[in-house]
This record gives C-alpha cells, sequence and structure tokens, in this order.
C-alpha cells in the first residue's frame, strides 16, 4: 500500500493532448497551446538524441504525464525488472507531473505482443495485480494511475464487475485510476451494458486523469456492433456525452485527447482539446 | 473453464488456430472474430513498425512484398522487449535465410545498415571535440589517442553497401556498380547519416576503438591496405562530429 504522501498528481484540470514529434513546432509556437502533454514512456527509453532532447525541452514548458504501454501488469509471470528500471529511470529524471499504466497484459515468456491484453477479472487475477502495482509503485516510488481496457471479449471464467475490480485494486494498493470515457462507452456497446451504470458503479473519487479518443465501427459474427479503439479519428458525440456525464459527477479533472494513427494536423487536436475545454467549463466550479 | 496467457498468445500468433474456449460475447457465444481484434491488432502494429523501421527494405521489396515478409517474421521474431524502436534485431539473418530472396544477396546487409541508423539516432548524446583539437604538429598526431561518441557505427559489407543505400534514398543518385563499400554512420547533432568508407578505414576505426594510437592505427591498417587514406577518414569523423576526445601520451624527455 502506497504511501498517501507520495500520491503527488500534478496535472491541471485542464486538456491535454497525446504528444507527436509532427507536433513540435506548432505545440512550442502556439500562444495558446494546451495544458498538459502525455507522452509514451516506451519511445522516451533511448540512450540520447533528439526523442529526449524534445521532451527534456517540453518538460520545461508543460506538465508532462507519462503514460506507459508495455508494462504488462496483468501478465501472469513476474514483471520485466529491466522495463521496470528503464521507467524508474525515466520517471526520476522527469519528475513527470503522472504516471499511468493499463489494465492489461502484453508481455509473455518475454515475448512483448504490442497490444493491451484482455484479463479475467477473477481473485487470482486481482492477488497478482495487486503484487505487480505495489512493486511498480515500490520501485518507481510514486502513485501509478491505472486504466481500464477496451473489451472486446468477455471470460467465462470472470467473476468481478470490472468498476468494482477497479475499486478494490486502488483500495488495496493506493494506486490511482485513469478513467478512459471512450474505452468505457466501447466496452459498454461491445458486450451490452449501460456506460452510464458503469460511472454509476465506478469510484470517481479515485481518478486523477481523464482519456477521450476516437474508435472505429465494426461487425460481429452475429451481425452486432464491434466498436474497436483505434485512436485514429474524432471523439464521437455519444463520447462527449458520456465525458459530461462522468465531470457533472466528478468534478474538474485533467482530459487528455489520445490520437495515435492516422496523426492528424494540429489544429484538428488542438479543435479536440478546446472541445474538452467546453466541457470542463460548463461544469460549475 | 480458464484461459492461460499461453494459450491465448498461441491462438493470437497462429491464425489458423481455433479461437481458445471460455472466450465469449455478452450472450455467452463463443467469441469468434471479436478474438480476430486482438489477432488484427497484434499483426498489424507489427507489420507497421517494420515498415517504419526498415524504409528501404520496404522500397526495395514493394509495399505488399514487405506486408508479408513482416507477417512471417513477427509470428518467428515477436518482439523480445516492449522498446519498439529496437524490433527487427533478427530481421538481417531473417532475410539472409530466405531462399525466395537469395537472389537479392545484399538485402540482408541493407537491413543491418537500418537497423545501425537507428541505433545510432536513440544513441546517447556527446560533446565533438573542437574542431581545431587536431591541429597539432604531425609527430604528435601519431601518437594521439581517439574517443569516438556512441551514435558512430561502422558497418563492413561485401556488397556496394552506400551506393544501393544511396540509389534507394536520393533522388537522381547514380546506380551501384559491383564492388564492396564499408559505411560509417555519424550523427552531427540528431540526424545520422551514412558515408562512404574510405578503404581500410574501418579496420583503422576498430584498432582505434581498441585503444591504439593514430599512428599503430595506421601502420597495421595500411599494411593490409597500402591505399588507406588517414586523412579523408579523418575528416569524415571530424565532419560528423563523432571525435569526442583526442589525448596524447607524449615521451619522457
Amino acid at each position: 500500500m502506497l504511501d498517501s504522501s507520495r500520491q503527488s498528481n500534478r496535472l491541471p484540470a485542464a486538456p491535454g493532448v497525446g504528444y507527436k514529434p509532427q507536433h513540435y513546432d506548432q505545440i512550442l509556437d502556439h500562444a495558446h497551446p494546451v495544458g498538459w502533454l502525455e507522452i509514451h514512456a516506451e519511445n522516451y527509453m533511448g540512450d540520447g538524441g533528439r526523442p529526449l532532447a524534445q521532451l527534456r525541452h517540453l518538460s520545461e514548458k508543460f506538465p508532462i504525464s507519462v503514460h506507459g504501454v508495455g508494462l504488462s501488469i496483468g501478465g501472469e509471470g513476474p514483471l520485466d525488472p529491466d522495463h521496470l528500471a528503464r521507467l524508474k529511470h525515466l520517471v526520476g529524471w522527469l519528475n513527470p507531473a503522472s504516471f499511468s499504466e493499463h489494465l492489461a497484459w502484453s508481455t509473455h515468456d518475454s515475448h512483448f505482443l504490442n497490444d493491451l491484453l484482455p484479463l479475467p477479472y477473477t481473485d487470482e487475477t486481482l492477488e497478482r495485480i495487486c503484487a505487480h502495482i505495489d512493486q511498480v509503485q515500490e520501485t518507481v516510488g510514486r502513485q501509478m494511475l491505472l486504466e481500464n481496457p477496451s473489451s472486446y471479449l468477455a471470460f467465462e471464467e470472470s467473476s468481478w464487475s470490472e468498476p468494482d475490480f477497479l475499486r478494490e485494486i486502488a483500495r488495496r494498493t493506493g494506486c490511482g485510476l485513469l478513467l478512459d470515457v471512450n474505452n468505457v462507452f466501447v466496452s459498454a456497446t461491445n458486450l451490452d451494458f449501460s456506460p452510464q451504470s458503469y460511472i454509476d458503479a465506478y469510484p470517481l473519487n479515485n481518478v486523477h486523469e481523464i482519456h477521450l479518443g476516437g474508435h472505429d465501427e465494426d461487425e460481429d459474427d452475429h451481425g452486432r456492433p464491434l466498436l474497436i479503439d483505434s485512436h485514429g479519428r474524432e471523439v464521437v458525440d455519444p463520447v462527449w456525452a458520456l465525458l459530461d456525464y462522468v465531470l457533472d459527477r466528478s468534478g474538474p479533472k485533467p482530459v487528455l485527447i489520445e490520437w495515435d494513427t492516422d496523426v492528424p494536423d494540429w489544429s484538428v487536436l488542438r479543435a479536440e482539446a478546446d472541445r474538452a475545454q467546453a466541457a470542463l467549463d460548463r461544469i460549475p466550479a | 473453464m480458464s484461459v492461460s496467457q499461453t494459450t491465448f498468445r498461441a491462438a493470437l500468433l497462429d491464425p489458423s488456430a481455433a479461437v481458445p474456449d471460455g472466450l465469449w460475447d455478452a450472450a455467452e457465444r463463443p467469441a469468434g472474430r471479436r478474438f480476430s481484434v486482438y489477432r488484427n491488432n497484434v499483426a498489424v502494429s507489427l507489420t507497421e513498425a517494420m515498415h517504419q523501421a526498415f524504409p528501404v527494405i520496404t522500397q526495395l521489396l514493394g509495399s505488399q512484398n514487405m506486408d508479408g515478409l513482416a507477417g512471417l517474421f513477427l509470428r518467428k521474431h515477436p518482439p523480445s522487449s516492449p522498446l519498439m524502436m529496437f524490433y527487427g534485431e533478427e530481421f538481417p539473418e531473417f532475410l539472409a535465410g530466405m531462399e525466395q530472396l537469395s537472389h537479392l544477396g545484399y538485402l540482408a546487409d541493407v537491413a543491418r545498415l537500418e537497423l545501425a541508423l537507428r541505433r545510432s539516432y536513440h544513441s546517447a548524446d556527446s560533446q565533438a571535440a573542437p574542431p581545431d583539437a587536431l591541429a597539432i604538429p604531425p609527430e604528435e598526431i601519431v601518437l594521439a589517442k581517439l574517443e569516438f561518441a556512441p551514435s558512430l557505427k561502422v558497418l563492413r559489407s561485401d556488397w556496394p553497401l552506400f551506393s544501393i543505400w544511396r540509389f534507394n534514398s536520393e533522388d537522381g543518385a547514380p546506380k551501384p556498380a559491383p564492388g564492396s563499400e564499408d559505411i560509417l554512420i555519424t550523427r552531427p547533432e540528431f540526424d545520422p547519416a551514412p558515408h562512404l568508407l574510405p578503404k581500410g578505414g574501418a579496420d583503422w576505426i576498430a584498432h582505434i576503438q581498441a585503444g591504439l594510437t593514430i599512428g599503430e592505427a595506421f601502420e597495421h591498417t595500411s599494411a593490409e591496405f597500402p591505399e588507406f587514406d588517414l586523412g579523408a577518414t579523418l575528416a569524415l569523423l571530424l565532419q560528423g562530429g563523432a571525435i569526442t576526445s583526442v589525448s596524447i601520451e607524449r615521451l619522457a624527455t
């Protein structure tokens, strides 16, 4: 369990964007860019060169959120000690405003699969994830936020609901939560539940960051809608509406726009951040 | 019915394998193509990573052929680390072992070059020695030892590797002529660039890296390559900011 004095999330309750190197100049030239930037930890684990130079420079001007995509918190095997050491090093020198990872697995038997893979919500998984999060927070020396996944299928063996599972992880480990509102919408559509009732059951008090992103639409074998979390387009209206539903209950939070494939011009990304600002502006202070 | 990650991964990497039991939709029907979303994410993201990592190979083979090769490669060599910036380490060897590509013997060396450029891009930063660091009397130069930037990389090839690379990445570059070419990669600031090394240059650099003085390295190199051009080699290193320190052990007087 993490000591509460190390729960040091310092992201402002403002819009942020996922940083893409092609936007470097515009972000620095823009008079009013965004409140903060998020980076994928693994892209900044080289020894030097342009990525680290850009990050050092950006970190002097913006709060930075370090978002890991490769730790495999839900992996059946032990966490990769080399990767944990690299995270500790990055978080150590950068001293970011926030550090987060995913409720997922991606590495098995030292093979990294480059995707966020799903987990059964069982007591056994719970124990393992809590032990891994304890190890991460102990090693990195600060609180981590855990993000809810987008789900395309369910496990027969699951015995917990996702909100209860996340609440219990946060209670046992002292980790914070990163609520991906698009992921809730995607999972709710794919697994046929109400996104509002998910939010009603979700421990909003533990949320320190919100994610929004675009998804693609497909169909399953039975002609039912199958939404895919692609981060390759604008956030859709029902997800903006769900954001309002969340903010009405949580109060202001840092809100991130994620756009990772078919990355658009800065102006398009910036317009999405403006829309997030409008959503934050409409909640009473 | 529980699904282990071993089972999940095996089905993920083998498109012909059955979807594991114990995965279902909201109506408790078998997951079917819902599982394919994960299969697709893995294959597409790793294929995309291979295209980005090996742009010249992609250009030489064509995008569709590269898709096919990447599909075979990623199943044989899934990434061994979450650092995707270094994915594809085994690709040169994989290409060399592909019988269908044996008529393009130079492909493996092109892949080695693309890997080396990426490693150089992510290497630690360093401070180049001042431009006048070697403006010293010739009798002292031969006694000097050099240290190189971590971003310096050397590739030896039995193929005209530099000319092949140029022909496929520069407009109007001349057609490669037969012969062997060694390459020096330097990274003046953030962008690594390959240069053609004079004959013997790769040996001379290896001698310097082993701790020999400029003079000793020159003697060893010119014994094998009488035409070795030390001045041209030093000029490439200096222009690329690849020399980080010059130290001279003066003889006791």
